[in-house]
């Protein structure tokens, strides 16, 4: 008679087919709480069961790479003085049910990643993805997990200096919250997380632990159905105050040089940061529950084990300087206690009021854990149906400027400054590109290795910057996985080359559904392969990542619908100088503008087809990495030139957009003559196409008139067929005005096209709607 | 002269501050951590924005309990300088320093913007080098910046030209659109009769580097810099 019922395995995540496999491993039955330290370290979101063969072919290794996947976070070396730490993770289940705690726990475990390898945390992005805005249950998701994110970040002085938001029916009851933190290192070594050096001591630090977010990391791994409601106490509740004393409590820790490893808890909590700890450190560790700072009576072990209560760490320390630390901690006043030991033998050992609870090799839980190859079927047929769509499908309407002010209209492409504006993106006084102003998001990278007493700053303000964004254009990635994985990767490069930073290093995150259902894993396959090929093609090694499946919603009758396969990629860049960047609005009345890079465009999978025909289909425009290479070179050379003064990718709504979103960043109208931009020897295209189509590879700059001979001769040897002059920028006063074949197609102010774009999204939540 | 910035749990600018005033400014500087009680050795005393004890409670409600506040208050008694930031304003309320209180938005969300800012008085310590009624550009990051006072408080307020700043718009009218978050007659800052202890929700600080787009805010801390200088 087993110990347990199938019941009870499956309410710990686990299938009775890994109930023997533990068995196995350790020769025996486990207990209540060993199955329940089995069920969250062997769910997807802690080991990776599903994914791990997938991510083995990301490029992790390039000159500047300091620590790649395994760790924490990712770290890259910037100069030989700076290096930077930068991870993302999902806290997409926990949002869906409670978002504004869901949201804002999902920042404070990024930024703990952070601090925990000695960096100073010093940014935050997030991506983020809801339904339908007329949904009132979605609306209020929009509210609780802006604020949430807000919340976290605010409080602890960490600027969220940018993001991306999409809305789309698919994550209508499956919100996305994806948060990337980025560090400067401020330790001399790295922290990392394996355990060493035998008797030891082993320190739990921080806020105390209690009941809530039991077993958030398996809750986070299965679908959400209409009972995920009643999953509320598997979310965990955060409080951003101790967060913040808790990066200034761990960093001043870490330069003692008395903290030998650390982890934070997170994910499955007290079990999680044990049993990594001593399987990285090839060491065995033995933790007293009854040393644990409890914030509730009467806990049991299984509780302690899978608490996520939020803002704690555990602490390897040198023998004999564990009184150093903890007068630290106290002094913040956060707890601080020897809760536990390194031991030789590589086990986990937990005693619970004196008992031994919990006896397990280490590398059960944290290594040898299961692992699915799955069986890659055949394309899917949705996926066939529409790369069969053609542009000749489409019958079109002419009215150019009504729908260019429905696509701005969209929220997808409106402007996201009712989100920004509750995050404080300006703290710590670094933010150089402030949100909304450029493609991506530009930090000073500035050293604030200083506290308590006299100053003593260096008069010099250094020029060295950071470039981030996070991107995912999910229709195109279901539409087709491979090719719209790399079309994530090289947006995320273009932008970043957009404001002038070189393209550097990768964080992905990869929110997909079920990887048991063909569709489900043929995508997340195609997506990692592109992913793959691009980060190689483009020399951004992946650091890291997050790997969030089951995103799906269970129908009251047992059907299941996925989110759009989405991964999301978050790319750090350097700037070498901070005065040589530039953002997407038009600066001055006269300069020329350009279209630099591809002239292939589709309105397949696009925008437009979306929100104009109500239609899904087509396959979005395949990639040319080598072109992708050389207008992303251009322009950042174009920038440091100082030629180009403004720059913007051509993204969703394509041209048009780009060119409006231009007029209205920077309060300019401008003329813009389109022809034809193929050679005569190619099919003519649709004006639709010209207009609304979408591609990669293209940007849309202006340049000054006075440098338009060296910026003309530059371009002539570096991308000779690959340019077209447009027009030149306006005044405020004037229409944007765009003429194909001297026909005029849209001639609209800049109040006209402010209006939509900047409304689309707060009027859902500045007037009085029915709320969920 | 000597600026000294003080440290609650949960204070976010203060690095910011330092920035401003030493790094940017040049002037010596010390981080004054809350609990201590000597701080005779400062000009300037800078309380910074953040969320001071998590700001539980109330904003500023727990930070004037701190040792550190009962020298800062003899500080001011004393005729010292007296600078209050955003969370810093929120604790000279609640410690009694200035009149009146802040309470939340509005529109109840956190805003995080760049603002014009009307300067209603030019003849303080703090803003000797501003031009008379000069419109600047500050940003502003609060979810409880919304300055309210009973009408008797906000008449004496105004009757002593107590009102340092005003939110305005580009052009430097006094409207309700160009009031982000309700504060009362559009106060964004404010002095003691004395004119040496100035709380304001916006933030000088962020404002010192045209790498990060303006230098409107240093212009304070040169005022004040300068007008020390010149009674030494």
């Amino acid at each position: 008679m087993p110990n347990f019922s199938i019941a009870q395995i499956k309410a710990e995540g686990l299938t009775e087919n890994e109930y023997q496999m533990i068995c196995d491993r350790l020769g025996r039955e486990p207990n209540k709480a060993e199955l329940g330290m089995f069920g969250v370290m062997w769910s997807e979101h802690c080991c990776y069961k599903n994914s791990r063969p997938l991510l083995k072919q990301f490029p992790t290794t390039g000159d500047r790479i300091l620590v790649g996947p395994g760790e924490n976070a990712g770290v890259v070396k910037i100069t030989d003085d700076i290096a930077v730490c930068f991870k993302i993770e999902s806290h997409n289940r926990p949002s869906a049910v409670e978002p504004y705690q869901g949201a804002t726990t999902g920042v404070g475990g990024i930024l703990r990643d952070i601090f925990t390898m000695g960096a100073r945390p010093v940014a935050i992005l997030n991506s983020l993805r809801f339904g339908e805005l007329s949904d009132p249950w979605v609306r209020s998701r929009v509210s609780g997990i802006v604020s949430g994110i807000a919340g976290y970040g605010n409080c602890t002085g960490v600027p969220t200096i940018g993001g991306e938001v999409y809305f789309d029916k698919a994550y209508n009851r499956n919100p996305l919250v994806n948060a990337m933190a980025i560090g400067i290192l401020e330790t001399k070594e790295i922290v990392k997380s394996g355990a060493a050096g035998i008797g030891n001591p082993v320190l739990y630090v921080g806020s105390t632990t209690g009941r809530d977010g039991i077993k958030g990391a398996s809750f986070a791994s299965a679908e959400l159905s209409d009972k995920s409601q009643s999953d509320r106490p598997a979310v965990q509740v955060g409080d951003p105050f101790l967060g913040k004393l808790l990066i200034e409590a761990c960093l001043e820790a870490f330069k003692t040089g008395a903290v030998v490893a650390a982890q934070d808890m997170g994910a499955a909590g007290l079990t999680c940061s044990t049993s990594e700890m001593a399987a990285k450190g090839g060491v065995g560790v033995i933790l007293d529950l009854d040393k644990v700072p409890a914030r509730e009576q009467g806990m049991s072990a299984y509780e302690y084990l899978l608490s996520e209560s939020q803002e704690r760490m555990l602490f390897v320390a040198q023998k004999g300087r564990e009184a150093e630390l903890i007068e630290i901690f106290h002094r913040w006043g956060l707890h601080a206690v020897v809760a536990g030991e390194i031991i030789s033998e590589q086990i986990v050992r937990i005693l619970h009021k004196g008992e031994i609870v919990v006896d397990l090799p280490a590398s059960a839980l944290a290594d040898n854990t299961p692992l699915y190859h799955r069986e890659l079927a055949d394309t899917p047929e949705y996926a066939k149906q529409a790369w069969a769509w053609q542009d000749s499908d489409l019958s079109y309407s002419e009215n150019y400027q009504e729908i260019l002010l429905k696509l701005l209209a969209s929220p997808a492409i409106a402007s996201k400054s009712w989100i920004f504006k509750q995050y404080d993106h300006q703290v710590q006084n670094n933010t150089v590109l402030l949100p909304g102003s450029g493609d991506a998001a530009v930090i000073r990278l500035r050293s604030q290795d200083f506290g308590v007493g006299e100053a003593n700053l260096s008069a010099e303000l250094p020029l060295i910057g950071l470039a981030a964004t996070v991107d995912c254009n999910a229709r195109y990635v279901y539409l087709d996985p491979y090719e719209g994985a790399k079309l994530a990767v090289a947006e995320a490069a273009r932008n970043l080359s957009c404001v002038g930073a070189e393209p550097l290093a990768v964080t992905d995150n990869l929110n997909f559904g079920s990887p048991e259902t063909a569709t489900g894993y043929w995508q997340l396959h195609e997506a990692c392969r592109g992913i793959a090929e691009a980060c190689r093609e483009l020399s951004t090694p992946v650091t890291g990542g997050n790997v969030s499946l089951y995103n799906e919603t269970l129908n009251p009758n047992g059907g299941s619908q996925a989110i759009y396969p989405t991964p999301v990629i978050g790319m750090v860049g350097i700037v070498n100088d901070i005065q040589k960047i530039c953002g997407q609005g038009w600066q001055n009345v006269g300069d020329v503008i350009y279209l630099i890079g591809s002239d292939r465009t589709s309105l397949g999978a696009t925008e437009y087809l979306a929100v104009i025909e109500n239609q899904v289909t087509g396959r979005p425009t395949p990639l040319d990495y080598d072109l992708e290479r050389r207008v992303q070179q251009v322009c950042r050379f174009g920038i440091h030139q100082g030629w180009i003064k403004s720059a913007h990718d051509c993204a969703e709504g394509g041209l048009s957009v780009a060119i409006s979103e231009s007029s209205i960043s920077g309060n300019l109208a401008a003329q813009i003559q389109l022809k034809n931009l193929r050679a005569d020897s190619d099919a003519l295209i649709t004006w639709q196409n010209l207009l609304f189509g979408e591609g990669a590879s293209r940007i849309v700059v202006s340049v000054s008139e006075s440098d338009r001979p060296a910026w003309e001769k530059y371009l002539q040897n570096e991308l000779p067929n690959n340019y077209w002059e447009l027009g030149f920028v306006k005044d405020s006063e004037s229409n944007l005005d765009i003429v194909i074949n001297n026909r005029s197609v849209i001639s609209l102010s800049l109040a006209e096209l402010a209006h939509p774009y900047n409304n689309a999204i707060s009027q859902w939540f500045t007037k009085d709607l029915p709320t969920a | 002269m000597k600026f000294g910035v003080i440290v609650f749990p949960g204070s976010n600018c203060d690095r910011d501050i330092v920035m401003a005033t030493n790094q940017v400014l040049h002037q010596p500087t010390r981080m004054i951590w809350h609990q201590e009680t000597d701080i005779s050795d400062i000009d300037v005393v800078v309380i910074p924005g953040g969320f001071s004890y998590g700001d539980y409670l109330r904003c500023g409600a727990i930070a004037r309990f701190a040792p550190v506040m009962q020298a800062v208050k003899d500080h001011a008694a004393a005729g010292k300088y007296v600078l209050g930031i955003c969370n810093g304003f929120q604790v000279l309320t609640e410690a009694g320093l200035l009149p009146g209180a802040l309470v939340r938005n509005q529109g109840l969300s956190f805003i995080c913007d760049r603002l014009p800012l009307k300067l209603e008085r030019k003849d303080l310590v703090w803003t000797n080098q501003y031009q008379p009624q000069q419109i600047v550009t500050l940003p502003i990051a609060h979810g409880e910046g919304c300055y309210y006072a009973d009408s008797e408080t906000l008449a004496e307020l105004e009757a002593n030209d107590q009102v340092v700043w005003r939110y305005c718009d580009a052009k430097g009218n006094i409207t309700a659109e160009s009031n982000p978050n309700g504060s009362v007659n559009n106060i964004a800052g404010i002095c003691n009769i004395k004119g040496n202890v100035l709380g304001m929700m916006p933030h000088p600080e962020r404002a010192v580097d045209l790498n990060l787009g303006s230098t409107d805010g240093k212009t304070l801390f040169s005022s004040v810099i300068s007008s020390i200088m010149a009674i030494a």
